[in-house]
């Protein structure tokens, strides 16, 4: 069974929340991200989401797109991505991880050579932010052939009959967006999650799971109660953005750094 | 001269491109994030209720031609034409329109649009300020508030225009990610929108974009070569054998070329920035040295690495310095209909000379690119044959830059 899956299930027989963790891959430097994402998962993550660098990462806000750039400066690639994720299965079996980039690297490389690659390196899911339900029956049909989910967005612009395409062609979990905006922007819309979520629910038994927006404990709670998980991105990405504008080097710190602010959001998702 | 379209492309019906969801042949289409689905299928469905609405096309015929000048001339340029010698060359004279450049005639039809979303904020993307003074203009003129994204390094290459959008009311917002020019600048655009989607109309300046903009944006733009149709027919009783454009994104090369498209007779030639050459790597020419991929909502031919990310262009002229192309033209390359080409900046440079001192026309230096070509197409071609160049605008703009070269202070 897929581990997206596996971890919905056991989540749901225990009654907890996911706790989905973004960071960029490369982000600041290439030996950072293995001990962070081993760090994320240990403070209590289910599922890590490794953004792949992209030059052009028109969907995010100011903090993440410096990480794609961070990224890019020493030339991170997805080829990198998918060693990334083959050195993290070394010695973490069960995490599921999501790649989440833009359609273009993912071209570049080619649909079957990337996910040859990606099954290869033990990847569950993809999550292609340009490329939407009409264009994406060709890349769908391969990931299914290849037990891997396509995870796709849902924002408060979707519409009913746009939620039904989207839940009728996903798989592992729906990502409903929070807020009109890049990733990192504004602030929370409670009713109009909770709104959306209960319509998505009503169309899917997928679970759905809540990003862009959430920043600390209290946010992460408020919104777990509506659904079924939260994603964290720009807070985590912002904190390796200070480390990197101190100029540090040594990775155990941003482990350490992103495992402080895992750990807090943990415990609050399962008060 | 025969144009390289093969005749066994007559099945192909150009007015029914792109088809419903936008794409042309494997090109163009919807690329972008969940959010700005429902503005997009919103713009789409007020597209093809007015597109044919008498009322909004009289409009849209109204601003043309009290507003934006139209006709623009075509003018017959007896001396370049003598000098060069070889085909007679005629230039359409988009550098007449209001604002100086054939930008004005997309923003006046999508300002239509917007007028009718009800929606009070105009956000654009700008080059080389061409596009962004005339969505100033147009916003200007039907009290909207205008945002225009600008790349840092354009700002500082195009800084008359910069001051003539403030001028205009319109704020100019600097961009200072990735290469800091268009493509940045268009990024900005797009978070901008999809942060503002409920009140904000996005005026694109190019026929590239996610469905349905490189449509509506041809279709705005396919008045100059309408006009160019009838004119070289009424002044010369025959169609042109060739027509020249210069292609950033594409919109003044498609707009002269889809009205001929079906006359099998007419060769057409878009004219990509060569830059430094395209040896050199530091151009701005995907048709001719990039492959397919996608970027900014469209497939399209790109210029980007072995990873797929997108390369940093160079071109003397802000305009062209862009890494895609609209969908259309990548189409109509691979058919074979239209021949992409290139010409480097000290080509581009020379014919910014040239046709300023020969004939008192000073063209922007993207429209210097397919003056230079029209150059070097005319002296293989016989007197009694016919070129049309569109001129897409003036380079009072580019004068800054011209100068720098010469090593003048102005
Ligand atoms: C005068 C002029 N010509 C051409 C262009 C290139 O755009 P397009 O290829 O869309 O016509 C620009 C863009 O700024 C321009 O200002």
């Amino acid at each position: 069974m897929n581990r997206i899956k596996q971890r919905f299930e056991s989540l749901h027989q225990q009654g907890r929340k996911a706790l989905i963790s973004y960071v960029v891959m490369g982000d600041p430097a290439k030996d950072v991200t293995l001990p962070v994402m081993h760090a994320l998962v240990a403070s209590g993550t289910d599922i890590i989401e490794l953004g792949i660098p992209f030059s052009d990462p028109n969907a995010e806000g100011p903090v993440i797109q410096k990480a794609h750039e961070r990224a890019l400066e020493h030339g991170s690639s997805l080829r990198d991505a998918l060693a990334l994720v083959k050195q993290f299965r070394e010695t973490d079996s069960d995490t599921p991880v999501l790649l989440m980039g833009y359609t273009n690297p993912i071209e570049r490389m080619g649909y079957d050579t990337f996910i040859e690659n990606a099954v290869d390196a033990g990847v569950d899911a993809v999550l292609t932010v340009d490329l939407p339900p009409e264009e994406a029956e060709e890349f769908n049909e391969h990931l299914k052939q290849a037990n891997m989910e396509n995870i796709f967005l849902l924002a408060p612009t979707s519409s009913l009959a746009r939620q039904k395409k989207v839940t009728s062609m996903a798989g592992g979990f729906i990502y409903y967006v929070s807020l009109k905006g890049v990733t990192g922007a504004g602030n929370l819309d409670i009713n109009s999650v909770n709104e959306n979520v209960t319509s998505i629910r009503s169309l899917t038994d997928l679970p759905v799971c809540v990003g862009f927006g959430i920043k600390d404990g209290a946010s992460a709670r408020a919104v777990a109660d509506l659904s079924d998980g939260v994603v964290i991105g720009s807070v985590l990405v912002n904190q390796i953005a200070v480390l990197a504008e101190q100029g540090e080097t040594n990775p155990a710190t941003y482990a350490e750094a992103v495992s402080v602010i895992i750990t807090e959001i943990r415990e609050a998702l399962d008060k | 001269m025969s144009s390289n379209f093969s005749s066994s492309n007559k099945a192909v019906d150009f007015n029914q491109m792109p088809d419903a969801r936008g794409h042309f042949g494997p090109y163009g289409g919807r690329f972008v994030s969940e959010t700005l689905i429902s503005a997009l299928d919103e713009l789409e469905s007020l597209y093809r209720r007015l597109k044919d609405d008498p009322e909004f096309q009289a409009q849209f015929d109204y601003d043309l031609a009290h507003y934006v000048g139209r006709p623009s001339p075509l003018y017959f340029a007896e001396r370049w034409t003598k000098e060069t010698g070889g085909a007679r060359l005629y230039l359409k004279r988009e550098d007449l329109n209001h604002t100086g450049a054939h930008k004005i005639n997309n923003t006046i039809g999508q300002a239509l649009l917007a007028k009718h979303t009800g929606k009070k904020r105009i956000i654009a993307e700008t080059g080389a300020g061409q596009h962004g003074v005339a969505t100033a203009t147009v916003a200007a003129r039907m009290g909207l508030e205008c945002h225009v994204f600008m790349g840092e390094d354009d700002i500082h290459r195009q800084s008359l225009n910069v001051y003539r959008m403030k001028l205009l009311g319109a704020t100019v917002v600097p961009v200072t990610s990735g290469s800091k020019t268009l493509k940045d600048a268009m990024n900005e655009a797009m978070r901008d929108w999809v942060t503002n989607v409920d009140n904000t109309f996005y005026i694109i300046g190019t026929c590239a974009g996610p469905h349905p903009y490189p449509e509506l944006v041809r279709n705005f733009q396919s008045v100059i070569g309408r006009e160019a149709r009838q004119q070289s027919l009424a002044q010369t009783g025959q169609l042109p054998d060739a027509l020249v454009a210069c292609v950033g994104g594409g919109s003044n090369a498609i707009g002269l070329f889809h009205p001929f498209l079906e006359d099998e007779s007419v060769a057409m030639y878009g004219v990509e920035a060569g830059g430094l050459g395209l040896e050199s790597g530091k151009h701005a020419a995907p048709l001719n040295d990039g492959i397919p991929g996608v970027l900014h909502g469209n497939r399209t031919y790109l210029m980007e690495d072995e990873n797929g990310q997108i390369i940093e262009t160079h071109s003397i002229s802000a305009g062209l310095d862009y890494p895609g192309v609209g969908p259309e033209h990548s189409w109509l390359k691979d058919i074979g209909r239209v021949s992409y080409v290139t010409i480097d900046d000290d080509e581009a440079m020379a014919a910014f000379r040239s046709l300023t001192k020969i004939e008192g026309i000073m063209p922007a230096l993207e429209s210097s690119h397919a003056v230079a070509y029209a150059e070097k197409l005319a002296r293989q071609m016989d007197p009694d044959q016919m070129i049309i160049v569109n001129l897409s605008g003036r380079g009072d703009k580019d004068i800054l830059t011209v100068a720098e070269i010469d090593g003048i202070t102005v």
